[in-house]
């Protein structure tokens, strides 16, 4: 079953190597990863997308909370969530597909950020589902290069993430 | 006044109460080294192995309670430390472990004698730091001890390059410790002992589990009053066998892999499970789906990640056990009437315990002709006492010297459990013996294992530290010779040790004394000139070559299913 682990860490060298070897080592998957400083940047905020039974998931958020430089790990399984990941694509724009392609962009509400007379570099965010739908749908007609962020996700309601 | 790195390193360890250091010096630690001369109040001594050095830190740490500490160079230096820190690390040996570095402009560059230590140890210690800025140095000492010593204990590295050591500040040594992302859980849930107390009362064949926890958390007290109160048989791993006197009549001895027949039919017969800082290692469980199938788990436990991690858990308690325990003792005498009808309701289980302790005692075949090992342990505890303190290597002599020791004070058995390091039993009982000058310290050690770390002969000369080592030499590596015997056909590949080594000359060129016994006969005279022999001795005994450890559970098998010795 796939899981999103918000990891809230010291902001400092040689953690995302702990949380990575802490994966690695004890035969965790990594799905996704981003990691970037939050607004209080002496902390760094990873979103961790991983699959594995409950059993598994148990460990995983106890070897993350066991590292000293974890401050707090937030599982967001059964809860209420929003979660957004951005992708990039550079998408082949022939005559033929070329208002096709921007179509479906417009669909998605994507935004196209660059131009070339054989293709359209596109931006889109959104849940990873709709990442995934739309480069299905891009998929005929040429994705010459995708980069996806992986998700980030975030709790919905009033409470920030030291309350609970 | 303002002191260099060195300086405040060795004055970090003068707070931190470190009187021993066990290390070796090295160009990247070249400083700290000459700052030392001016620190008599911290004792040095100098192993002949860097692996040595954290070996014996470890034995000082386990023997004592204390915060072990060792020093060694960058580079060769630092990874010949990670066998010594992996040992520690997997049986949570409180130490603090400063490397050396190159100095900081050439970290990356492949500069001689570098070592990625923080890289390297990540996956072996409870937490590592590399020191880039002096200003953080005696913060960064001081959560390393913390951090060593606290919650689920363990090894804690500091990579310290050598322009931070050269490099001065003030030093200020901090009060205390802030590590937002690093509080354990000390006090036991109240609700959760509540309920671990009604599962007691409920239980009519309870067993207590005890693992290393146990002797970290220092509750041997606590845990003797709990298995008397409610009456209930107490198995032990290899980790804490002193933990609960062996002796006992509740003590079952070990359980597992080469565990008592009573201990392992206990636990598979139980109906409730009372583990105390165990975590169900395999060599403890067999195959694990069939391990105390009847039993309800309770485990109680400082490290929530060893609670359900190999087995089904029914009642989690996560805590420190003296806490814990007494907590739950506590609780269980708000019920007095209750544990006495339960512990009426048990005596059957007792009687039936007794009656597997009877039918399959721990036992071997002696013999007039052959020196049996076991019996050499036998003598030895007869002769030893109870105060005595034993470090093992690992094999054969390791688990002969944990089913016939039969230990009764806790931190006299010095053991590498978990990663099963040979070569670890000579460094930690010199560690041990730094520790406690005046103490029988004992090195049981096999031919094999000894030989790993035997330069440290040495270093026992030059301290003066009496450690007796015991060498049961069957001329094999014995415990793989026995799985090659048991299971691959007798084929003894590469298990032989063919050359003879004259372990008494050997004693001797380090200027130690070397003792023989070829036969049973010989045994108690030699342990006794032995142990009243000043300094170190070298005391080998040419014991039956294809000995087996009995009972044995077969890898992969359910714990009850035993080869036995009779």
């Amino acid at each position: 079953m796939r899981h999103t682990i918000s990891v809230v860490v010291e902001n400092e060298f040689g953690v995302l190597a702990r949380v990575a070897g802490l994966f690695s080592g004890r035969g965790f998957n990594i799905e996704s990863l981003s990691v970037a400083p939050m607004f209080d940047p002496s902390m760094s905020r990873m979103t961790i997308v991983t699959t594995g039974d409950d059993r598994i998931l148990e460990q995983i958020t106890k070897q993350l909370n066991k590292l000293i430089d974890t401050i707090k790990v937030i599982d967001f399984t059964g809860s209420d969530y929003v979660e957004r990941e951005l992708a990039l694509m550079k998408v082949n724009a022939e005559e033929s597909s070329r208002a096709e392609v921007l179509r479906i962009v417009d669909i998605f509400r994507g935004k196209t950020v660059d131009v070339t007379p054989r293709s359209y570099t596109i931006e889109v965010t959104g849940a990873p589902a709709k990442i995934n739908a739309i480069v299905e749908l891009l998929r005929p007609i040429g994705i010459k290069e995708l980069v996806r962020t992986g998700p980030v996700v975030i709790g919905r309601g009033s409470k920030g993430w030291r309350q609970d | 006044m303002k002191k260099t790195g060195s300086q405040i390193l060795l004055e970090c360890l003068k707070k931190e109460g470190v009187d021993t250091l066990f290390g070796y010096p090295g160009g990247a630690v070249i400083n700290i080294y000459d700052d030392l001369v001016d620190y008599p109040e911290i004792k040095h001594i100098l192993t002949r192995h860097e692996q040595a050095a954290v070996h014996a830190a470890d034995g000082y740490s386990r023997a004592t309670g204390q915060v072990g500490v060792a020093l060694a160079t960058s580079g060769p230096g630092a990874t010949n430390t990670v066998t010594g820190i992996a040992t520690a690390y997997m049986d949570s040996i409180p130490m603090v472990i400063i490397t050396g570095q190159v100095p900081t402009p050439l970290i990356g560059n492949d500069a001689f004698q570098e070592a990625d230590m923080v890289g390297i140890t990540r996956p072996v210690t409870k937490h590592n730091y590399l020191v880039k800025d002096i200003k953080d140095l005696a913060r960064i000492i001081k959560q390393a001890f913390y951090i060593a010593r606290t919650g689920r204990p363990g090894p804690v590295l500091v990579d310290l390059p050598k322009d931070v050591q050269v490099a001065t500040t003030k030093f200020v040594y901090p009060e205390t410790v802030e590590l937002r992302g690093y509080k354990p859980t000390i006090s036991g849930n109240a609700r959760q002992i509540e309920k671990a107390a009604k599962m007691i009362l409920a239980a009519k064949k309870p067993v207590i589990y005890v693992g290393g926890g146990a002797v970290l958390a220092d509750c041997p007290a606590e845990l003797l009053q709990l298995a008397e109160l409610i009456q209930a048989p107490v198995t032990t791993t290899l980790m804490a066998m002193a933990a609960f006197p062996g002796e006992h009549p509740l003590s079952l001895g070990m359980l597992g892999m080469h565990g008592t027949y009573y201990a392992n039919m206990a636990v598979t017969h139980a109906d409730l499970l009372i583990t105390v800082g165990a975590r169900f290692d395999d060599r403890v469980t067999g195959k694990i789906d069939t391990f105390a199938p009847h039993a309800k788990i309770i485990h109680v436990d400082i490290d929530p990640t060893s609670i359900k991690k190999n087995v089904r858990v029914d009642l989690p308690v996560v805590g420190d056990l003296k806490d814990v325990i007494s907590k739950t003792i506590v609780a269980l005498d708000k019920h007095a009437d209750e544990v006495k009808a339960t512990v009426a309701a048990s005596q059957s289980w007792r009687d039936e315990v007794a009656s597997w302790k009877s039918a399959q005692p721990l036992t071997y075949q002696p013999s007039d002709t052959e020196i049996k090992p076991q019996f050499v342990i036998e003598q030895l505890r007869e002769l030893a006492g109870e105060d005595a303190i034993v470090a093992t290597e690992v094999g054969q002599h390791q688990m002969w010297a944990a089913q016939f020791f039969r230990f009764v004070q806790p931190r006299t058995f010095l053991t590498s459990g978990g990663l099963g390091t040979m070569g670890y039993g000579l460094p930690a009982a010199l560690g041990a013996q730094a520790a406690f000058p005046e103490r029988l310290v004992i090195d049981i050690s096999g031919d094999g294992s000894f030989q790993m770390n035997s330069q440290e002969m040495a270093t026992l000369v030059q301290y003066k530290l009496p450690v007796k080592i015991v060498i049961l030499n069957n001329g094999y590596l014995g415990m793989v010779r026995q799985w090659q015997q048991l299971f691959f056909d007798r084929r003894y590949s590469q298990t032989p040790l063919e050359l003879p080594i004259d372990f008494v000359k050997l004693a001797e060129a380090y200027g130690a004394t070397g003792l023989r016994a070829t036969s049973p006969s010989e045994v108690a005279a030699t342990i006794k000139q032995g142990f009243e022999t000043p300094g170190p001795v070298i005391m080998e005994f040419k014991v039956a070559r294809e000995e087996n450890v009995l009972p044995m559970v077969p890898a992969g098998r359910s714990i009850h299913e035993m080869v036995l010795a009779s």
